[in-house]
């Protein structure tokens, strides 16, 4: 049974905007799965759907087999959700917002306070937890919205860029978090502008643009239909002349560094033995972007171009 | 989730109402306190001296109940319009809605605040009225019945108010422009035998003159109106109120996309 099925899904708002134009979508049980796409593109609106924020307009939702329209509440009991937006009540602890949510999902209380002891540990806020909620940074407060969505412990959770606002090195320890309560079982859907967060944790990527599904495929295949990759190498000796790579188009970026972009058909190896020839030695490469942002820009870009010459 | 849970639900959402109202209490038990204690001095006191009996109590004694009784309607009904729009303006009533938490349960919470800062502010009121005027109570079962009851329909009225609202302005209006002149204009302050006859009919429209005389009854044994009639319009107001926000609710009125 998938975690979340998703059928011609529609919304149209009140004031005529079509956001959603009739979206197919699968998430299999304990997956991790990217939800992609540009600003307004959707993605907020089917998050606020599956959560009953947002109604629907027409099409189904099914959370671990139980309809929205039927059985709204099951659906819902199986569901954690860090939204977008801050949606905290500011004035109240730490604690209490996170126990008040597990009673919320009919947890007793002494359960609760453990629950939120254990959510709030995980997400380093335990020792502000007398604090008033006002009083966190922007990221404790993002972490915050994960412990408080963790805390009835959730067989799906949707994360709608959670790690906006958090600097790299918690933003890495919440990668890490991630990843063990995925391995744990919980099936995670994520949406987020930092592509090589997606690229890095997700198994299965979906890229919605207008309000369609453009991409839906598994993380590593989509990755594969990428037709070129471009690297940045740092040489050892100062850069007399660009060196000529049959099969490669390089240019140079500054007195140590090149630009090298390689094809599909080609590979590293060919690019390294090219490079040898020329007497060059390399020192260090890295990709010029990330491959996931390249492919996202490429898609979006595609698409976006078709539809200024009438053709999408 | 079961009966049982929804409880929990229920009582989870009645600890966090009743804390803000005492997180807050400089904004939701004492201005009120001060408001109504300059009411006791200039009117029961300064103006109620000339004023003399009314239905055969000094004027201050018969102004206490709807004093009492006005400082609950006000109170129960901006405890949870102001605590209901508040979770909707910052979002985190999206905390319940996200939740399976039952509708009943959502309302009956916000009720519930309501009605422990009606109360509670009703309570110290009745305790100011003491250092101005003796307080009776003929019958302690219609007194509390009537005060808790009003207080309910007061609270689901500004469920529904907080409902609608979009913005601040939408939930002052109410209160300024509908509550306030039908409380001033239902009984707090006079007899309607005092009134020509068409403003006695016209008043007989107004549910809080109900409301304020059976307390008035439940306190000094006097009232303008029939008891039962009063009971039976407040019981009307509260259900129909309550099964308003229901559908308010269930339809996402106001709270939905």
């Amino acid at each position: 049974m998938p975690a979340l099925s998703i059928r011609n899904l529609v919304k149209v708002y009140a004031n005529g905007v079509v956001a959603l134009q009739g979206i197919d979508l699968e998430v299999a049980e304990a997956d991790f799965f990217a939800l992609l796409g540009p600003n307004g593109a959707g993605k907020t609106t089917v998050i606020g759907i599956i959560t009953a924020l947002v109604t629907k307009s027409a099409g189904e939702v099914e959370v671990f087999g139980h309809n929205i329209d039927d059985h709204l509440d099951a659906a819902k009991a199986c569901l954690g959700v860090v939204p977008q937006e801050l949606n905290l009540n500011v004035f109240d602890q730490v604690e209490n917002i996170v126990v008040n949510q597990a009673g919320f999902y009919g947890i007793p209380k002494k359960r609760a306070r453990y629950r939120a002891q254990e959510c709030l540990e995980q997400m380093q806020l335990w020792d502000r937890r007398h604090e008033v909620a006002r009083n966190l940074s922007g990221g404790m407060k993002r972490r915050l919205m994960i412990a408080r969505a963790l805390v009835h412990s959730p067989r799906l959770l949707i994360l709608d860029e959670p790690t906006a606002g958090v600097d790299i090195e918690i933003r890495r320890s919440m990668w890490q978090f991630l990843r063990e309560i995925n391995q744990a079982g919980t099936t995670i859907i994520l949406t987020t502008h930092y592509l090589e967060e997606a690229e890095n944790l997700c198994r299965h990527v979906a890229i919605i643009d207008g309000g369609r599904l453009i991409q839906h495929q598994p993380m590593a295949d989509f990755l594969r239909t990428l037709h070129q990759q471009t690297y940045l190498v740092t040489t050892m000796d100062p850069i007399a002349e660009i060196p000529q790579l049959p099969g490669f188009v390089v240019s140079q970026i500054n007195e140590h560094e090149l630009e090298i972009e390689v094809r599909r058909e080609s590979n590293l190896n060919e690019m390294f033995a090219a490079l040898n020839a020329t007497g060059t030695k390399v020192i260090s490469m890295r990709n010029k972007t990330n491959r996931l942002e390249e492919l996202f820009f490429d898609l979006t870009d595609r698409k976006n171009a078709l539809s200024d010459e009438g053709i999408a | 989730m079961n009966f049982q849970q929804q409880l929990i639900c229920l009582r989870t959402l009645v600890r966090k109402e009743f804390s803000r109202v005492m997180r807050i209490w400089v904004q939701t038990i004492v201005p009120p306190v001060i408001t109504m204690s300059l009411y006791f001095v200039i009117f029961g006191n300064l103006i109620g001296r000339r004023i003399g009996q009314m239905e055969g109590f000094d004027y201050m004694q018969y102004i206490a109940p709807g004093l009492i009784m006005m400082s609950v309607i006000t109170n129960s009904y901006g405890n949870v319009v102001s605590s209901f729009f508040g979770a909707k303006f910052q979002r985190h009533l999206e905390e319940m809605l996200v939740a399976p938490m039952a509708t009943w349960a959502i309302i009956l919470g916000h009720v519930a605040g309501g009605v422990v800062r009606g109360l509670m502010v009703g309570f110290v009121v009745t305790l100011i009225a003491l250092f101005f005027t003796e307080v009776h109570i003929a019958n302690i079962f219609i007194t509390i019945s009537v005060v808790v009851l009003t207080s309910v329909v007061f609270a689901l009225g500004g469920l529904i108010n907080a409902i609608f609202a979009r913005k601040f302005d939408d939930i002052s209006i109410i209160p300024s422009f509908v509550l306030a002149p039908l409380t001033y204009l239902g009984g707090v302050f006079y007899s309607i035998s005092l009134l020509p006859p068409i403003a006695q009919k016209i008043s007989l429209m107004n549910p809080i003159l109900y409301m304020v005389n059976a307390f008035r009854y439940g306190m000094l044994g006097v009232s303008d109106i029939d008891i039962t009639r009063a009971y039976v319009i407040i019981m009307v107001f509260g259900t129909g109120l309550f099964f308003t926000c229901m559908i308010l609710i269930d339809k996402g009125v106001g709270i939905r996309e």
